[in-house]
């Protein structure tokens, strides 16, 4: 498959496709993230996180009309509102679902998968009511519109290094937070020992409904990212959803470098594979080697050892 | 899954042999009305079209009932029980394909005797793993062997290294997914997003009449009640008893001395075949198959079926197939925005509400009226009735 270019002509497109597979790290890392802190830190499965995620992108696209209406002359610093917006409204609604739903479930964790994924449908649904059954773009502020030369053969587009630095400065947000703060304190504990946590006078149900909320959040800070790169409609979600809890498990849950590296290593295969192939075929690849890997490797790449 | 303390049902643990009949006499009711049901009064009520449309609905059932045991007893969830029926459904399609493509049928093609998509895509010769499918003895066992090799790699792989869980449930449903995108994506081997279409006859006989349609559905119920009739054996046996031990203490069987992995890899491998047995018969009837039934979506809405039926029950199974199934069809008529906040609802209610579904109703509320109404009648045999059903 590399014959028939040359040396200079493989390494441009590796460069290439190695730019755009970190767009799509980009993207899977956030979306990824929320799901490291709701499946890997409380052992939930949110089957309804793509549509949190899609909560957001409406949320942003909702700011882009709003602003270009009402607030022209603003346009071009709206994507900040949209993003602290999209994180607020997905993450109340994140905290209100764990308040009604997940709380009542986190003994049965099958019976949550399926809760939150008829959850999803009415999410679905409800999406396809409001804002219709198109997708919708958002307009882009004329500086993420563009690209820079690197070099004669190599060009990276404005809005893709935008969501990289988004995803940089949210990832070091949430380290911090889970590894320096007090609330992040709080989290590891309950995860090792709920009971003990409790003891020591840790409200364990506050520090669920904030986690859960806190993932969601960070669900809702993707879907924005992710309209910059696609378009949104009411099913976008579910597109993702299984590739965001292959790469968390396959980074091994509770980990945080773990899916940060698994991230990485699925989207620069698929981007790279892409190329050469026809892209259903890399993306079978990609998850049947992430499958295959998992058979052999349950556990994930990283593991954090915790008494059960 | 749920923990039920053993002290709660002695009678199941000191019953011996003689007080663990096949089927209690409930059971055999059931079995009755269920049978009559299907193979009596539908046929009679319903016309030829509302016939096949139930007869498509009976084909998941199978994989209801497949996950009854692998899901309900086992423990074992799989969300990728989509991968099996449309195996099933996919190996049944493949013959009756090439036995509808046969040189006169495509001499218009610019390869006469390959489906017709294949001839689309420049392919010129009939692809290897279509080449079994050319006979009906080795189609037929490939829709049980394929997926139960499948099954059998799987849960081996799997088990073996003690993955379960929720664990089991996303990596299933990730080979679902894979499934779907490789069929779609290969549109010259397998058709396509449009999957396998314009099936005629089988082994000569036209599957499109009214009456084929018929014998079909007759087929189809008689198949589901041999499944059934199977489910329950395996659920009566020593088997059936320890899946339950397994999802209730695994650690407990393990030190006992059992091989646990063994015993989910045979459930989850029996919820497969059921699942292709069903697949299979689904193509048959509905005439043609295609990647819509393979993927996420269709897997999770099988896994409904069982919870609304009662995930512990084989005929509730089937019952809440049936149930889910018609609702969906008579809310996408009327009102079709509504029948996906009616679904939604319908997950959340089951897990929230009615954990042990439409069974879990019935013998909670109906079933302690029933005895009191049959020990009225005959005092004697309601004695007989074994105590502690294992309603959890």
């Amino acid at each position: 498959m590399f014959g028939d270019y040359s040396l200079a002509d493989l390494s441009a497109i590796f460069a290439m496709q190695g730019f755009a597979g970190l767009i799509l790290f980009s993207v899977y890392l956030l979306m990824a993230l929320g799901l490291a802190i709701i499946f890997g830190q409380m052992g939930v499965i949110n089957m309804a996180h793509g549509e949190f995620m899609i909560l957001g992108a409406y949320v942003t696209y909702l700011c882009s009309t709003f602003f270009q209406t009402y607030l022209p002359g603003l346009f071009a610093a709206y994507f900040f509102v949209a993003m602290a917006l999209a994180f607020l409204a997905s993450g109340a609604l994140g905290m209100l679902v764990e308040w009604s739903l997940i709380r009542h479930l986190y003994k049965r964790p099958l019976d949550t998968l399926l809760a939150t994924w008829g959850l999803s449908l009415i999410l679905q649904q409800t999406y396809r009511t409001v804002f219709g059954a198109r997708e919708v773009g958002v307009e882009l502020p004329s500086w993420l519109i563009g690209s820079v030369q690197v070099t004669d053969t190599i060009e990276v587009p404005i809005n893709g290094i935008f969501v990289m630095a988004v995803t940089t400065l949210i990832t070091l947000g949430v380290a911090a937070l889970m590894y320096r703060s007090r609330f992040g304190a709080q989290v590891r504990a309950v995860v090792q020992n709920r009971a003990m946590a409790g003891a020591v006078g840790i409200d364990t149900e506050k520090v669920d409904r904030l986690t859960f909320g806190l993932g969601c959040g960070i669900a809702g800070i993707a879907g924005s990212a992710f309209t910059m790169v696609g378009s949104t409609g009411p099913t976008s979600g579910q597109l993702y959803i299984v590739d965001t809890f292959l790469i968390v498990v396959f980074g091994g849950a509770a980990s945080l470098l773990g899916t940060i590296a698994s991230a990485f290593s699925i989207s620069q295969t698929q981007s790279t594979l892409e190329f050469f192939l026809s892209g259903s075929t890399a993306k079978v690849i990609t998850l049947l080697a992430v499958v295959g890997i998992l058979m052999l490797r349950p556990q994930g790449l990283f593991t954090l050892k915790v008494r059960r | 899954m749920e923990h039920t303390p053993m002290a709660h049902r002695p009678a199941a643990v000191a019953a011996g042999v003689h007080d663990n009949p096949f089927m209690k006499p409930m059971e055999w009711v059931s079995l009755a009305l269920l049978a009559a049901v299907i193979l009596v009064v539908l046929p009679i009520l319903l016309d030829a079209f509302r016939l096949n449309l139930v007869g498509k609905y009976l084909t998941y059932a199978f994989v209801a009932l497949g996950l009854v045991i692998c899901w309900g007893f086992g423990g074992i969830l799989s969300l990728g029980q989509g991968c099996f029926f449309g195996l099933g459904g996919y190996c049944m399609a493949m013959y009756l394909k090439l036995e509808a493509s046969s040189v006169e049928n495509t001499k218009i093609q610019s390869t006469p005797g390959i489906p017709d998509f294949m001839d689309w895509n420049q392919i010129t010769e009939l692809p290897w793993i279509w080449k079994p499918f050319q006979s009906l003895p080795l189609t037929l066992f490939l829709v049980v062997a394929l997926p139960a090799f499948f099954a059998f790699v799987i849960g081996t792989a799997m088990f073996r290294r003690r993955v379960g869980g929720t664990y089991f449930a996303i990596i299933t449903q990730a080979i679902a997914a894979i499934l779907t995108i490789l069929i779609v994506g290969q549109q010259g081997y397998t058709g396509g997003i449009n999957g396998i279409t314009d099936l005629r006859t089988l082994n000569g006989w036209d599957i499109r009449t009214d009456s084929a349609h018929n014998i079909l559905y007759f087929v189809n119920g008689g198949l589901l009640i041999g499944c059934i009739l199977f489910a329950q054996y395996v659920k009566k046996s020593k088997l059936g008893r320890i899946l339950v031990a397994m999802r209730d203490k695994e650690d407990r069987v393990r030190f006992s001395g059992y091989q646990v992995a063994s015993f989910k890899t045979f459930a989850f491998c029996m919820a497969a075949v059921f699942a292709a047995i069903g697949g299979a018969m689904f193509t048959l009837q509905v005439g043609f198959m295609s990647p819509s039934f393979v993927g996420i979506v269709p897997s999770i809405e099988m896994v409904i079926y069982a919870a609304v039926g009662g995930r512990l029950s084989l005929f509730g199974a089937v019952w809440g197939t049936l149930l889910v199934n018609w609702a969906k069809t008579s809310f996408s008529e009327s009102f079709p925005e509504l029948w996906l906040f009616g679904l939604g609802a319908l997950f959340i209610a089951v897990v929230l509400a009615f954990p042990n579904g439409l069974a879990g109703i019935y013998r909670t509320y109906v079933e302690p009226r029933l005895t009191r109404k049959v020990k009225a009648l005959a005092p004697a045999e309601a004695r007989a009735l074994p105590h502690g059903t294992p309603a959890e």
